[in-house]
């Protein structure tokens, strides 16, 4: 594995079955008296985040405390980036403090991986702009694996998984179609033509726009969120025309498979892009995928931190 | 198992591959064709049984029936030894004996000395082990960290009431304060020795073999106390 984990392109099949290996034995962690691993004990882990998140944060401030690593929470906010500091020089202050990873989220694409160049520890990219969130998409695939029932060293062949929404704006719908992809699933995309991203033809997934063709032949419904604060042009013409076309109703949640399971990265939007009882039926993974996400970061960051420090 | 120092391109299985042990290695030929020496077959199959009944008769006894007893395996080899030790007990006593495995790989003090491992699986019996004895169960005994890694990983998992350690052999060399209670063969090592265990769950046949000195060997305590498990990726 990389030192970095700045994009689910950069993992291989063997890299990503690592990750989601080692994260099936530290799920187990969590059911323990004692929730808590030495292995990283001494070492120290830095939030740097530029936008605002509160499960990703916490996630990996929960995975990074639960194998005894230092974490340093670094809001924006209040810090000396509201005065002007420069990405550099944050990460420059970050390096002489001695941080052996930082896990960054920016709005800017890209940021992450000039961060890597910067600084001597890891870097984890935790949302970079509309680029990537590597593990967003590892704790996606490793919730597809649990949901049907598929062990430790299995990948997700044959597993037919539609992203539906605005995959224009979402990182979470990249990385995860390279990374389930590269799991041997078959993506598809379903969105409207405006919320499509222009290079859309050299991602390894199908694309459509019409998700109720797409229901019956889905095993995984991945609901995105329409990101309001991103959207400086008309995109559909109303919330609700956009929810009626591409939302995942009750009646539309009957068209799907016995066994297909529903998932949604959060925050949701509820009626907008899944409606409330669609979230909350037995079939949603949301909460799950929550859980998952802390055994997900804890398998990256042991990965990444845990054994002798790669050579540059 | 491979348990001594040699240099990591003797053998296959660098890094992670714990279960990696190099082929049937034990009719005569070299597993290992760096080395020129031929291995030494210090127990065969039949032993091999022999062993582990006495151990199972040893924990009978010292454990009054072994009423309260869980037995885990450090894996690789340690997990089919627990199950097959939890197997003859049982058939003596006539009911089943919890038994499972306790990967130890968070808890080695050599981490940071090569690159991240996997994990191995850590199965503990429903009936958790508060209050019972657990009968810890590893292939090699040799400096003792292994089994320092594992008694940090119980002490995280519970409180039992005694802790013992059964092994297949008991190489010497230890680094810490630790002896085994059960001992299938004590047997005399140089340090520059592999003790190499293979077993039909993980290798397809019994055997443990005791390779002699290879000729590239780097010397055991160069500052670095991984080296022994190095070339197979395996703790000591």
């Amino acid at each position: 594995m990389n030192r970095h984990l700045i994009s689910a392109a950069d993992l291989s099949k063997q890299d990503a079955l690592v990750i989601l290996d080692t994260a099936e034995e530290l799920a187990r962690v969590a059911d323990r008296p004692i929730k808590k691993l030495p292995t990283l004990r001494g070492r120290t882990v830095v939030n740097l985040f530029f936008e605002d998140s509160t499960r990703t944060r916490i996630s990996f401030e929960a995975a990074a405390k639960r194998l005894s690593a230092d974490v340093i929470n670094f809001a924006v906010k209040g810090s000396s980036v509201a005065k002007g500091e420069s990405l550099k020089d944050t990460a420059l202050t970050l390096e002489a403090m001695g941080s052996d990873a930082v896990v960054v989220r920016h709005g800017a694409s890209g940021a992450p991986h000039r961060l890597a160049g910067w600084v001597r520890g890891s870097v984890i990219n935790a949302g970079d702009g509309a680029h990537e969130h590597p593990t967003q998409a590892l704790l996606d695939a490793f919730t597809i694996r649990r949901r049907f029932g598929r062990g430790s060293g299995e990948a997700l062949d044959g597993l037919r998984v539609t992203i539906v929404g605005d995959v224009l704006h979402s990182r979470v719908a990249r990385s995860n179609v390279w990374l389930l992809h590269q799991l041997g699933a078959e993506v598809a995309l379903v969105a409207p033509p405006t919320l499509l991203p222009i290079a859309i033809d050299d991602w390894p997934c199908a694309v459509s726009y019409d998700l109720d063709a797409a229901l019956p032949k889905s095993d995984v419904v991945m609901m995105l969120r329409i990101q309001q604060e991103r959207m400086n042009a008309a995109y559909f013409p109303s919330v609700r025309e956009y929810s009626r076309r591409y939302g995942l109703d009750a009646a539309r949640l009957r068209q799907l498979p016995d066994e297909a399971i529903v998932m949604h990265p959060g925050p949701m939007n509820r009626g907008v892009e899944i409606a409330a009882e669609v979230a909350d039926s037995p079939r949603s993974t949301i909460v799950e995928q929550v859980a998952n996400g802390v055994s997900v970061r804890m398998a990256v960051l042991y990965l990444l931190l845990g054994g002798l420090e790669a050579v540059q | 198992m491979a348990r001594a120092a040699h240099p990591a391109g003797g053998q296959p299985g660098t890094g992670g591959d714990r279960a990696t042990a190099p082929g049937p290695g034990g009719q005569g030929g070299t597993s290992a064709p760096h080395r020129q020496a031929h291995p030494k077959t210090v127990l065969e199959a039949a032993e091999i049984q022999r062993a582990l009944t006495r151990i199972a008769h040893e924990i009978i006894e010292r454990t009054r029936g072994a009423e309260q007893v869980v037995l885990l395996g450090i894996p690789t080899r340690g997990v089919p030894l627990a199950a097959r030790l939890a197997a003859r007990i049982a058939q003596v006593e006539g009911r089943p004996l919890p038994h499972g495995s306790l990967d130890i790989t968070m808890y080695r003090d050599d981490l940071r000395l090569r690159p991240a491992r996997g994990l191995g699986p850590t199965k503990v019996p429903a009936e958790g082990i508060d209050g019972k004895t657990v009968v810890l169960v590893d292939d090699v005994l040799y400096s003792g960290r292994t089994v320092r890694a594992a008694l940090d990983a119980l002490n995280d998992l519970g409180r039992p009431l005694a802790v013992q350690l059964a092994v297949l052999v008991d190489r010497g060399h230890r680094e810490l304060p630790i002896r085994a209670d059960y001992v299938g063969k004590n047997l005399p090592t140089s340090q520059q020795e592999v003790v190499r265990v293979l077993l039909a769950e993980t290798d397809g046949e019994d055997a443990v073999l005791l390779e002699p000195v290879g000729g590239t060997s780097r010397p055991r305590r160069g500052g670095v106390t991984g080296s022994r498990g190095g070339a197979t990726g395996r703790r000591r």
